[in-house]
């Protein structure tokens, strides 16, 4: 497995002050992670399946109310609460992108990893959700269409990660800053999120990062994000 | 036995009383060994149209809600169950608790009373040991019924295999695995040894299939003073030895809560928090159970008496102030420290839409016990206990659900919260818990000696009412 090590440590900005709230990064996620669309009643039961979801809070009193969105998905600990409660190791750290994965052919669905989420990244696969049959052409070569039982959450779009690798590899040189963008990045109209190498202080996303603008989620509980997001509104604009 | 305490002259009506408590549960009215030996039988091999009656209705429910419910579960997928995004568990891990904590009964009524030499206890060493290892089969069930994918479920096995992978010896989930299997294993052969000599006993009056089953059982027990020698060292290093276990199986239980991070579940207290509750519900459904045996087997009510079931009720009493203690403990802590997050989800329990769990808890595990069992009466009228001991599992079912679903829904995002409310499976599978639970019970009421015998003959022969000056006291002679 580590035979090959990239020095990369994948992180990523989110620029609440610019996000608005468009859901495009929530539909270019579910395309390109294969993610099923799980129909209208169990979304209102609270089984929709998103890797990434914004979260909507209201500030101040009506009329004077503003929305805050919150684009949440799964953070990558560094200390991850998810990965010591699996009984068969089915969610890791990657040593190689040193970011947290699940292991789909091993995860057995004790739904333990997801109540042990502070930010509730996680999503399960209570039934085997059918593509009807065009439909299935959109399907993403690269990423695992997984069956009933099993917990998934964000990559960080490993594949991606994977590809611009291999590219660079391919070129032989090392890898640019941009050479990978994940599909919420990527389809994200105003720029708001921002995805690169934290080793690299020189990148889009470690200048970001080190905005004074900058939290992280749920900091207080130790379990060292690798989203940074940069606050909105108020004193520090927008 | 009415004879002989009547005739005791009364000195001090105060103390009196007390006294006659001690003396009460003591059985001082023994019977021949063979009649009591016969007695047992009689009620082993006595069955009525309205056994088998139940047992077909209890194998039915348990065929069809139980196994066919959860195989249309796994066909299907978890999804037909009601949990959802934020509450990933529900009712299913509400139940492992849940069964997990009834067989505590087991162990505490037998093993801790024996060792601490509570001699009321010997009637019924039985009847709660094999509410363990049932108890225990019941909510075994629940680890494999709540998986995504049942059947893999051997990879939280530690099984050499060829991808050299063991299972996450960091996980409380292999804890638990590891912690069920070794009170399982345990607690059955607890219930084996003391067995033995009653299964002789059954082997030496039965014929045809009875009689080959005791007499592979038995071992070849001849009574001898050897056997008997080994067999007493056997079982008090057993019950020693059991006694640990079985408190650490409830605590490993907590730690699935308070290892993890979610707020709320990540209490220091939980540990003992989770053993009182567990010998607190255990305790109620052996009593409950003695109830229905006594009522329903023949004979049963010379060898279970009003006044164990009042010795039992003081125990209650006791946890039920215990449980209180640690209740109050857990949400003091948890006040102090003053988490947001925790302290809204205390809050919600109390405000929120299933409030009325909360309070109902309160009231079936505080409030009731508090208000009636301090009552001599009411501890000696078995249909009040039976009630009372029902509704005090009711409470602690609803402590559990408090604990895992309500906490589950109301964590530190608010964007996320949500509401759960069981569904058809829950529903089902847990009935068919509670019927396979009572299945092998009304089985095993029939093949095996419900009473041990030559428990309650030692008992006898050691018990023996001395005069001392003016007044008679109870005595127990030092078998071992």
């Amino acid at each position: 497995m580590a035979e090959e090590q990239y020095p990369e440590k994948w992180g990523m900005v989110i620029d609440q002050d610019i996000c608005t709230g468009c859901q495009a990064c929530v539909t270019a996620c579910s395309m390109e992670n294969n993610i099923p669309f799980t129909g209208e009643e169990e979304v209102a039961y609270g089984r929709g399946m998103h890797w990434l979801r914004i979260q909507r809070y209201w500030e101040g009193e009506y009329p004077e109310v503003s929305p805050t969105h919150t684009p949440m998905m799964c953070q990558q600990c560094g200390h991850a609460p998810c990965e010591p409660v699996c009984p068969v190791f089915a969610t890791v750290h990657s040593e190689s992108e040193s970011i947290n994965l699940q292991v789909y052919n091993r995860c057995i669905g004790t739904r333990y990893c997801a109540n042990n989420c502070p930010y509730i990244a996680r999503s399960f696969n209570w039934f085997d959700y059918e593509v009807p049959a065009p439909m299935n052409y959109y399907l993403n070569p690269s990423v695992t269409v997984r069956r009933r039982g099993v917990m998934e959450k964000c990559t960080f779009c490993v594949q991606r990660i994977y590809a611009g690798q291999e590219t660079a590899k391919k070129e032989g040189r090392a890898l640019r800053d941009g050479d990978v963008v994940p599909a919420c990045a990527q389809a994200c109209p105003v720029d708001a999120i921002i995805f690169g190498d934290l080793t690299d202080p020189n990148s889009r996303v470690s200048q970001a990062a080190r905005s004074e603008r900058g939290y992280t989620q749920l900091e207080e509980l130790g379990t060292a994000p690798r989203v940074t997001y940069l606050k909105g509104g108020g004193t520090y604009g927008g | 036995m009415a004879a002989e305490t009547q005739s005791i002259p009364t000195v001090h009506p105060a103390a009196h009383d007390e006294e006659e408590d001690h003396r009460d549960q003591l059985m001082f009215d023994p019977r021949p060994r063979e009649e009591m030996n016969h007695m047992v039988m009689d009620a082993m091999t006595h069955t009525t149209p309205r056994y088998w009656l139940a047992v077909g209705i209890l194998g039915a429910i348990v065929a069809v809600c139980l196994f066919g419910m959860w195989g249309y579960m796994i066909a299907t997928g978890m999804g037909l169950a009601g949990i959802r995004k934020p509450v990933y568990w529900g009712v299913f891990i509400v139940l492992l608790v849940f069964w997990i904590g009834i067989s505590h009964a087991g162990t505490f009524v037998s093993a801790i009373l024996r060792v601490f030499k509570a001699e009321f206890r010997r009637p019924f060493t039985r009847a709660a040991e094999l509410m363990t290892t049932f108890g225990l089969a019941a909510g075994a069930l629940y680890p494999l019924v709540h998986l995504g994918r049942v059947w893999v479920f051997y990879w939280m096995i530690p099984y050499p295999n060829a991808r050299w992978l063991w299972p996450n010896f960091r996980s409380p989930l292999v804890w638990d695995f590891l912690a069920i299997t070794t009170y399982l294993l345990s607690s059955t052969i607890y219930l084996f040894l003391p067995l033995i000599p009653d299964l002789a006993m059954a082997r030496d009056r039965t014929t045809g299939w009875r009689h080959f089953i005791y007499k592979t059982l038995s071992l070849g027990w001849r009574g001898t003073e050897a056997e008997w020698f080994r067999l007493r060292k056997a079982i008090s290093i057993f019950a020693v030895a059991i006694i640990p276990v079985m408190f650490s199986v409830h605590t490993i239980v907590s730690w699935d809560f308070a290892v993890a991070q979610t707020a709320a579940w990540n209490s220091t207290i939980f540990g003992p928090y989770f053993i009182i509750g567990a010998i607190l519900s255990g305790v109620s459904a052996v009593v409950t159970i003695l109830i229905i045996l006594r009522s329903t087997m023949k004979h049963m009510d010379y060898f279970i008496r009003p006044e164990h079931i009042d010795a039992l009720g003081k125990l209650l009493l006791v946890f039920s102030m215990a449980w209180g203690y640690f209740f109050f403990n857990d949400y003091m802590v948890s006040w102090y420290g003053g988490y947001e997050a925790v302290r809204q989800i205390l809050t919600l329990h109390a405000s929120g839409p299933s409030a009325w769990i909360w309070y109902c808890m309160l009231i079936f595990n505080i409030g009731i016990p508090w208000l009636t069992l301090w009552n001599k009466k009411i501890r000696r009228t078995p249909w009040a206990m039976f009630i009372i001991t029902l509704l005090i599992n009711v409470g602690m079912f609803f402590e559990r659900y408090t604990i895992i679903p309500m906490t589950l829904g109301h964590q530190r995002m608010p964007f996320d919260w949500g509401e759960y409310s069981p569904r058809l499976p829950e529903i089902s599978i847990g009935i068919g818990s509670l019927a396979l639970f009572m299945l092998l019970y009304l089985l095993a009421s029939r093949v095996i000696p419900l009473v041990p015998v030559w428990e309650v003959q030692e008992g006898q022969e050691a018990h023996s009412l001395r005069k001392v000056g003016k007044t008679t006291v109870p005595s127990v002679a030092e078998l071992e």
